[in-house]
């Protein structure tokens, strides 16, 4: 290492604010604190399942219905799909490339495919949970 | 050593914001309908108990709520140091700890429904 090395000044805390490409970054990496969140709320919703009654369990869906839950999610699924759902499958074709023989599968159908795999599931969910 | 723990971190990482990604934007949804107070039937005591109770619905409980738990962890390791923490191994401690009493909690929950 040279005597004096130069050591461009990079503020560590706010580095990402002067380009949109890193603010973009940030805003999908805090996406882990809502994974993060919904795996905990998943875990409460199962001890109260773990509690065997009906009553426990009316209890835990008593406690999670109020204007302040209603715009937690709300804001939550907007976020969550625009910085991480749809950026990840964006992603995909990056982080997975198909290689096919010689050739490359396009990234817009690795793209599509993930859109549509999303949608099946999606729908999936939603015929299990009784909501369609 | 440090190579093949990053492969098991990294692995874990990407399967986990994979089956987030695909699975939990319909996980919000459905917290959304119960917190407007309009909870489908399918998650009725009943209907959700025996879910669970079964071990198609044991497994698929477990991986996506484990995988996710790792996803989140190793991400939120990353965003420490993006925001300027850098004490690397305090930090990976706690949150990979968090994720590992998430998926003892999940485990010990699901066993207990029987």
């Amino acid at each position: 290492m040279s005597r004096q090395p130069f050591v461009r000044p990079l503020p560590k805390a706010s580095w990402y604010l002067g380009n949109a490409r890193y603010r973009r970054y940030m805003l999908r990496e805090v996406t882990c604190l809502l994974v993060g969140f919904y795996c905990f709320l998943m875990i409460w919703a199962l001890a109260a399942l773990a509690g065997g009654s009906a009553e426990r369990w009316e209890a835990f869906l008593a406690s999670q219905q109020n204007t302040a839950m209603l715009v937690v999610h709300a804001a939550a699924l907007v976020y969550y799909l625009v910085y991480m759902t749809f950026d990840w499958f964006k992603l995909a074709p990056k982080a997975m490339p198909v290689q096919l023989g010689e050739k490359k599968l396009p990234d817009r159908a690795i793209v599509i495919g993930h859109y549509a795999a999303w949608a099946i599931v999606t729908l999936l969910i939603f015929r299990l949970a009784g909501v369609l | 050593m440090t190579i093949a723990r990053k492969a098991v971190v990294w692995g874990l990482f990407a399967a986990g914001g994979t089956v987030s990604a695909f699975l939990f934007p319909a996980v919000i949804a459905l917290f959304l309908l119960v917190a407007g107070g309009r909870v489908p039937p399918g998650l009725g005591f009943e209907n959700l108990h025996a879910f669970a109770a079964g071990w198609v619905g044991k497994s698929i409980l477990f991986i996506v709520i484990s995988l996710s738990l790792w996803h989140a962890a190793h991400r939120l390791r990353v965003v420490f140091h993006d925001f300027g923490v850098r004490q690397d191994k305090a930090v990976a401690n706690a949150v990979y700890l968090v994720a590992a009493v998430g998926t003892v909690l999940t485990a010990f929950y699901l066993y207990s429904i029987a």
